[in-house]
Formats: C-alpha cells, structure tokens, sequence
C-alpha cells in the first residue's frame, strides 16, 4: 500500500511525463534480407493522438501492424499498458484504409462485428451497435448495406465498429486516404472532437503532413533506409484552438513546413 | 434481345430451334428425328407411366447423392486448399488432371473397385462434380481480400468463427458458380453410370427406347433430363446473382 505523500509524488511525476499507454521497444521486423523496422522505440500517451508520419516505405503501416498483432516483430517488443503483445487482443481495435467490411452484411451487423466475434448476444450487441452508428452520424443507414454507401460512409461504419469494442487503444491506418477531400477534412474535424470526448490512445497512420499536423498531440517522423524515429514533434498551443481555425495558426504552419523540409529529401 | 425494334421474350431462341426441329422431323428426313410435336405428345404419355417414374427416382436419387457429396467434401477441400499453401501443392495437379480426364474410361474401374450397384453410381456422378467445385472454391478463397482476413483476427475471431462468418461468405460467389458447374457435369456423371455400370434409371430407358427404335419415346426422356438440369443451373445462376452483388466488392 502507498502512502499519501508518494501518491502525490506519483501524480505529480504524471503530469509532467504523460502516463505511457503503448510503447515499442527495439522494435526491428525483417522480411528476409530486408529490414522494414530496425530497432525501433517509441511511446504513446495516453488518452492523446499520435501519428506516425513518413513518406511511403518508411514502415509506419508495419509498425501498426506489429501494435496491433496482426505481425510478429523480428526483435524486441510493444506493450500495452506494460503487458506484452503476443497477437491481436480486446484492448486494440484497427481502422483500415479500406474499410474491411463485411460486403455482405448491413450496416448495424458489420458495426457489431466485432462484439458478434466475441460472442455478445444479438440484442446487446445491436444496442451497442445502434448507438455508435448514430455518434458517427449514419443513423438511419442502419439496414443499408456497404455498396449503397459513400467511401467517406464506409469509412464511418469502420470507425463506429473500431469504438463498438471500446478499446482503449485505436489503431488507424490512412483511414482517410480512400475518401474526398471535403469528406476528409469533415472526417479530421470530427477526429478532433473524439480525442476530446473519449478517453482513447489514438495511433494514426497517414502521409499527409498537414493531417498529421492538424489531428495530433504528438507527431513521430519516420524515415526510411533504415527505418527509424527521426523526430518527434509535440504542437502546443494547437488543441486549444477552435477546429476550424487552427489551419491558420502561425504554429501549425511553421510545423508543417518544418516537417516538409526534413522530408524533402527523402522523396523522389 | 430486340429485333426490329420488338423486346423478344427470354429464350426466344429455343422457339425457333424448336420451329426448326418440328420442320426437320415433319420433311421426314432422318428416322431418328421425329417431329417435336410427336416428342411432346409421347412425352406426357412418357411422364405418367411407372416405368417412368421407377427412373425418375432411381435417377434423382443418385444424383442428389452424389452432388451431395460433391459438394459437401469439394467446398471444404477447395478451401482448405486456398488456405493451406502445402496441402495445395499435394492436391492441385490430381485436381486439374482429375478435372480434364475423360473420367468414363474409368467407370470399369470404379465397377470393380465398387460393384454393380448404385454405390458406383453415386461414386461416378460425385466424380464428375466435385473437381470443378474444389477449384473454384479454392479460386474463391484465395481472391479474399487480406484486409478482411486481418480484420476478423484483429477482432479476436477463431478459426471456426473466421471460416464460417467470413471465409466461407467472401468465396460464396465462386463457390456457387463451381456448384452449378458441377451439378450439370453431374448429370452427365449419372447417366453415363447408369448406362455403363447397371442399366437402371433414365440410362436404362434410354437403352430401351433407343434399342427398339422408339425415337419419340428416346427424344422425350432425352427432352424431360435437359428441362431438369437447366432448371436446377438456372436455379443456381438465380442464387448466384444474388451474392453477385458482392462479388466485385470484397
């Protein structure tokens, strides 16, 4: 049992160093001779959106797919709430880039996926489907089946199924790189306001500077030949911001061009 | 279809070779073509008599069978071998050479493997069936999105539960397309058993009427066994349109 004072302690020492939800450490992943992750190592707060950003190559997927355990690292480990990852677990749930539905199933079915694979009975799992499907605003799409469905709409029923779980961890890869410009800007702002209300570690994947710039608290640059951290880049004064104004922030800009020119180099 | 700017009905076709026919028969070219007229009339002659229906059943009977077995070993077969990068390697070349041999030659096999019986039967139509089934459930496996396949196990799906709420659902338009294949190579399968290793069922009518010139009779079983597997593939090209949906989606 502690005593009160070193629980004082301890808090104090959270506010300062944000309490670690995922970590990898040394993490290395070879496909035969090639090395795609060479002893990599990198936290992620809790309750805040990171994303991994690099130019294509970089193995910013496959590091999100060794976090989610749907691969195997080659050398040293992730874990999540200092428990190690050994496959795919209920404490993450994945956003894929293109959606991943289930074609044949409707809308309410693919969002309680997920709840249907770990045996909750239909009536609670629709409920809890239901209620997601209305917080990412497709309620009334219910019955309608993926392709009636926009992408960005696709991309909403993935979301709502990665939340139905209620993971504290969600994994995102490029979700919004298969839908519009406008959806996709929509979809950013609704991203923001998610952070806000749940209490989730967000891991992003995405190459577009000015998303990651715009959705996260803490932005790791990844660099490719060999795979590695570069940097990582925490804004600031950002998340006080209103979300349609931060595009004109000075430090948003001055962010994204500062990352533009440590990648430039590295495009072909 | 339009002609002339008139929608023809579906299968307008099959009147004018139908018109064909009954021309041909009427000019008395050929005795082995009577007119179609007379094969229709014979064949409701045909339908109601015991003969008949002792055929009919015996028939259907080991079709069912063995498109049953066809069907209930080739789909899990097909997508294990999708699946299972080894056990492919073991089992493609005896389908495909299975799939392209001429597989009468091998009924006097199955007769003395099997004897006389409708065991052979059964065994011969199932035969014919299940090599075209196993590849295009296999074809059907191994064109799943990998996405979809990483998001059951990213959701902590079983194997059981990946292979009966995904894996099975994302092949099903292969699978039923290998399915109708099949169940009209089966056809052929029973009536070449029944002819070759017993003379029972239709085979045994068509022996029948073909040995004592009875064309009518011949052409109006011959009439009734095309309608009955043109029924069932079309039966099955109505199940497969609507998975088609998906199909160019997953």
């Amino acid at each position: 049992m502690a005593m009160p004072q070193t629980e004082t302690v301890h808090e104090t020492a959270t506010t300062a160093a944000p309490d670690i939800a995922v970590s990898a450490r040394n993490v290395s992943k070879n496909y035969g001779p090639v090395e795609a992750l060479k002893d990599l190592s990198l936290e992620f707060p809790r309750g805040q959106l990171t994303s991994l950003l690099g130019p294509s190559g970089c193995g910013k997927t496959t590091l999100l797919k060794i976090i989610a355990g749907l691969l195997e690292p080659s050398g040293g480990d992730i874990q999540v709430d200092g428990k190690a990852v050994t496959g795919p677990g209920p404490d993450r749930a994945f956003v894929f880039q293109d959606f991943a539905l289930l074609p044949w199933a409707s809308v309410i079915r693919n969002v309680a996926f997920g709840l249907e694979l770990r045996g909750i009975n239909k009536s609670e799992r629709e409920d809890i489907a239901s209620r997601y499907i209305k917080d990412v605003g497709l309620a009334g799409f219910e019955h309608s089946f993926p392709h009636e469905l926009s992408g960005g709409m696709r991309q909403r029923v993935g979301l709502a199924r990665a939340l139905s779980v209620d993971a504290d961890v969600l994994l995102m890869d490029e979700p919004f790189s298969a839908v519009d410009e406008q959806t996709r800007r929509k979809f950013q702002e609704d991203l923001l306001a998610l952070v806000a209300n749940e209490n989730k570690t967000f891991i992003f994947v995405t190459h577009s500077i000015e998303e990651a710039v715009y959705v996260s608290d803490q932005i790791a640059i990844l660099l490719p030949r060999p795979s590695r951290v570069s940097d990582i880049i925490r804004p600031t004064g950002l998340r006080e911001k209103d979300s349609t104004s931060i595009r004109r922030d000075p430090e948003y800009l001055d962010i994204v061009d500062e990352i533009w020119a440590s990648l430039r180099s590295y495009v072909e | 279809m339009q002609l002339f700017g008139i929608r023809l009905p579906a299968m307008s076709s099959l009147i004018i070779w139908g018109i064909v026919w009954e021309v041909f028969g009427r000019l008395e070219i050929s005795f082995f073509v009577p007119p179609l007229s007379a094969v229709v009339t014979t064949l409701f002659e045909v339908i109601g008599s015991a003969a008949f229906q002792k055929a009919l059943y015996e028939t259907a009977y080991a079709f069912a069978s063995g498109v049953f077995f066809a069907v209930v070993i080739g789909i899990p077969t097909g997508i294990m071998m999708g699946k299972n990068r080894l056990l492919d390697e073991l089992l493609l070349p005896w389908v495909n050479i299975f799939l392209s041999a001429p597989l009468t030659a091998l009924v006097p096999v199955l007769m003395v493997l099997f004897g006389f019986g409708m065991k052979s039967i059964i065994i011969t139509t199932t035969l014919f069936a299940i090599w075209i089934i196993i590849l295009n459930a296999r074809a059907g496996v191994m064109q799943i999105n990998r996405s979809l396949l990483e998001m059951a196990r990213s959701f902590g799906a079983s194997p059981w539960a990946a292979f009966s709420k995904v894996y099975f659902w994302a092949a099903l338009p292969e699978i039923l397309g290998g399915v109708r294949i099949g169940v009209i190579r089966a056809v052929k399968g029973v009536i070449i058993g029944q002819l070759l290793i017993s003379i029972v069922g239709f085979g045994a009518l068509f022996e029948l009427y073909a040995n004592n010139f009875l064309m009518e009779h011949f052409w109006a079983v011959l009439v009734v066994l095309f309608a009955m597997a043109f029924t069932i593939s079309e039966l099955l090209g109505y199940l497969e349109r609507r998975v088609a949906y998906y199909a160019a989606k997953r």
